[in-house]
């Protein structure tokens, strides 16, 4: 087993609004080691964004509230931490690329000088320094002609140069934790295979570990080592990426791979898919007993009633289901 | 160009198609540009196939779309729907038309109207095009909504109460409303999550057995397009560089920007260890296209010829088409 940089045992982040209490994520445990890629998958509203923005201690407050749990950073707990601690850590240890890039770069300031920012502020360095620094980055993550987009504004910049540039900003204080929010959902393909392979060839050069959040398992197959599947705030099923691709044990896994076109597989051709049945429920309205049992196909009795814990099915495969007790 | 032996009806043919937007900046600046949206295309699709349209952002798919359906007037070209010449209609005979041809939008959140029940909605277009009188038109509904999987109950609710699957689903009733032959799909299932996204999938492809239905079908997921797909066209900065039948196109592409497209959409299998050809730089503005072949500024195999001159779409193998100076060309 390599080192544990990044533990997260029972995360409880809930919002409370004027219609009762979102669970967004509900008692989630991961972890993650020194230079790996975890993927986490997952449809929308099941909480992988929340439980990024609680990595990064980034849930705003009111409505949000991290209720319990830890997130140990090389066995520092985030939570317990004043928020100036934090500061320290955001950027220089862990850092953040967004799914929009027009939306969480600054419209007003040069690409350079947000860049910079994090060199002024984590390493000190003066704006001419910081400067060139930039201008490093830049060309590390591909930008043809640097010294001069370094003086570019964000919109004058395309989807996968903005993103290129977000990428500059999360690497360059060398952190050891990148969490990477649907980096390429807004990408076309071309270049979302562009992005993918600099968000590798930087794992490998610095040794950063990556937490890859995204709803494309495809993306998932080429990029993690190991994958948490969540749904409705909590993880349901936990593996390394072979395993889980080859021998997926929980339903709602199963049902996503079989819902997914697969060129790969020519006996599947023509087809109809195997589609989960229902709409991901709403965090107000969740079923009881097991968050999964009103669509899932493998349901019992018990499952309308009890929830599930996280039973180790396999050595290092965790499964969220009664099946496997 | 249609595939196998049986002897397939044209529905619809489209020939040397071209949108050109001029560029225009304040109240009487002369033109600063031509956008060049569609660049010459031709396609036919036969009667109950689907074709499949892929490219990136900007290729000018959509735009293609609408020009067939005649919501943007093409600058140049032909459009034939069953023997008809569709730009040449006068305005009756094209509402009739219309009726025929529909569309299913991508984003189910801005395509309905807030204002109106599902009920409303789906009845809009009977009521548009004068169809029956009222009990026959709610009748109607009722068939609608039954055969896009929803119930009668929630006919009288407002499009903020669905999901986006089931937004999607009103989208594709109020497009079946007038029992069209051929309905163009822009990235119907592209704003949903994945296990809806088969739900919506599935429910095209009943629906095209069921009613017989043809679609062209704009995307650009290569793996949806593969799967709902007999043939399937590629297209980039308006002009489309390779259209063959699907298991083809997948297993010998030619066109370096297919072959490109395909190593580049990323495949859920980790057994799978693919090499990747990662294009460089991003697609070309359409306002200022390169010389010669569109894609030369980014083809990992370019001879100079491709810098200067345009190559043409040839039939290099029978129904396989290729823009490209590596394959035929005279």
């Amino acid at each position: 087993m390599k080192n544990e940089l990044l533990r997260i045992d029972g995360l409880k982040t809930y919002f409370y609004t004027n219609f009762g209490t979102a669970k967004a994520v509900d008692g989630l445990s991961l972890t993650v080691n020194q230079g790996n890629v975890l993927g986490i998958v997952g449809e929308s509203g099941c909480g992988k964004s929340v439980t990024a923005l609680s990595i990064m201690r980034l849930v705003k407050s009111p409505p949000g509230r991290i209720e319990t749990g830890k997130i140990l950073l090389e066995g520092q707990d985030l939570l317990k931490m004043p928020i100036s601690e934090v500061r320290k850590i955001r950027g220089q240890m862990i850092s953040m690329i967004f799914q929009e890039p027009m939306t969480s770069l600054n419209p007003v300031f040069k690409v350079g000088d947000q860049i910079s920012e994090s060199f002024k502020l984590h390493q000190g360095l003066s704006k001419r320094e910081a400067l060139n620094r930039s201008i490093e980055m830049l060309k590390i993550v591909g930008i043809p002609a640097p010294e001069k987009r370094v003086n570019d504004y964000p919109h004058q910049l395309s989807g996968g140069m903005r993103q290129r540039v977000m990428i500059a900003m999360a690497v360059s204080c060398r952190p050891k934790l990148m969490i990477a929010d649907e980096p390429t959902t807004a990408l076309d393909v071309t270049i979302q295979a562009q992005i993918l392979d600099i968000m590798l060839k930087l794992k490998e050069e610095i040794g950063t570990a990556i937490i890859l959040i995204t709803h494309n398992l495809g993306v998932i197959a080429e990029m993690a080592q190991s994958v948490a599947v969540m749904y409705a705030g909590k993880t349901m099923e936990y593996a390394d990426i072979l395993e889980l691709f080859n021998n997926p044990q929980h339903p709602y896994t199963c049902g996503l791979l079989k819902s997914i076109p697969r060129p790969d597989l020519r006996e599947q051709r023509g087809k109809p898919l195997d589609a989960i049945p229902g709409v991901v429920p709403g965090l107000m309205n969740l079923p009881r007993g097991c968050r999964f049992s009103d669509r899932c196909n493998r349901v019992c009795e018990r499952c309308h009633t009890e929830e599930p814990s996280l039973f180790e099915v396999a050595p290092g495969h965790y499964c969220r289901c009664w099946l496997y007790v | 160009m249609t595939e196998g032996s049986v002897a397939v009806v044209d529905l619809l043919e489209v020939e040397n198609l071209k949108k050109y937007y001029p560029i225009k900046r304040g109240a009487f600046a002369r033109s600063r540009g031509i956008v060049k949206a569609v660049d010459g295309v031709s396609l036919t699709i036969a009667e109950r196939e689907t074709l499949g349209l892929v490219g990136e952002s900007g290729c000018g798919k959509s735009t293609l779309g609408r020009l067939i359906l005649r919501l943007e007037e093409p600058t140049e070209g032909t459009i034939t729907y069953d023997g008809q010449n569709v730009l040449g209609l006068e305005k009756g005979k094209l509402r009739r038309l219309k009726e025929e041809m529909q569309i299913i939008f991508q984003d189910p959140y801005s395509s309905l109207n807030p204002r109106y029940t599902v009920s409303q909605l789906i009845r809009e277009p009977l009521i548009i095009h004068k169809k029956g009188d009222s009990p026959s038109q709610k009748k109607r509904v009722l068939e609608l909504i039954k055969e896009v999987g929803l119930k009668e109950e929630q006919l009288r609710r407002y499009p903020h109460e669905f999901s986006g699957g089931q937004r999607q689903r009103i989208g594709i009733a109020r497009a079946l409303a007038l029992n069209p032959k051929l309905i163009i799909c822009d990235e119907p299932v592209s704003a949903l999550d994945v296990s809806i996204q088969a739900q919506v999938i599935n429910l095209l492809q009943e629906l095209q057995k069921k009613l017989g239905l043809t679609y062209l079908f704009i995307s650009h997921d290569l793996s949806v397009v593969e799967h709902l797909c007999a043939r399937i066209a590629v297209m980039y900065l308006g002009r489309i560089v390779e259209l063959s039948a699907t298991r083809i196109l997948y297993d010998q592409a030619m066109h370096p920007y297919t072959t490109a497209l395909l190593a580049a959409s990323p495949i859920p299998n980790p057994n799978l260890k693919r090499t990747r050809i990662v294009l460089q730089g991003d697609v070309p503005s359409p306002i200022n296209p390169p010389t010669g072949c569109h894609f030369h500024t980014r083809c990992p195999e370019v001879y100079d010829q491709c810098r200067e001159e345009t190559p043409v779409l040839e039939e290099v193998a029978p129904g396989h088409w290729v823009r490209c100076f590596r394959y035929g060309q005279g």
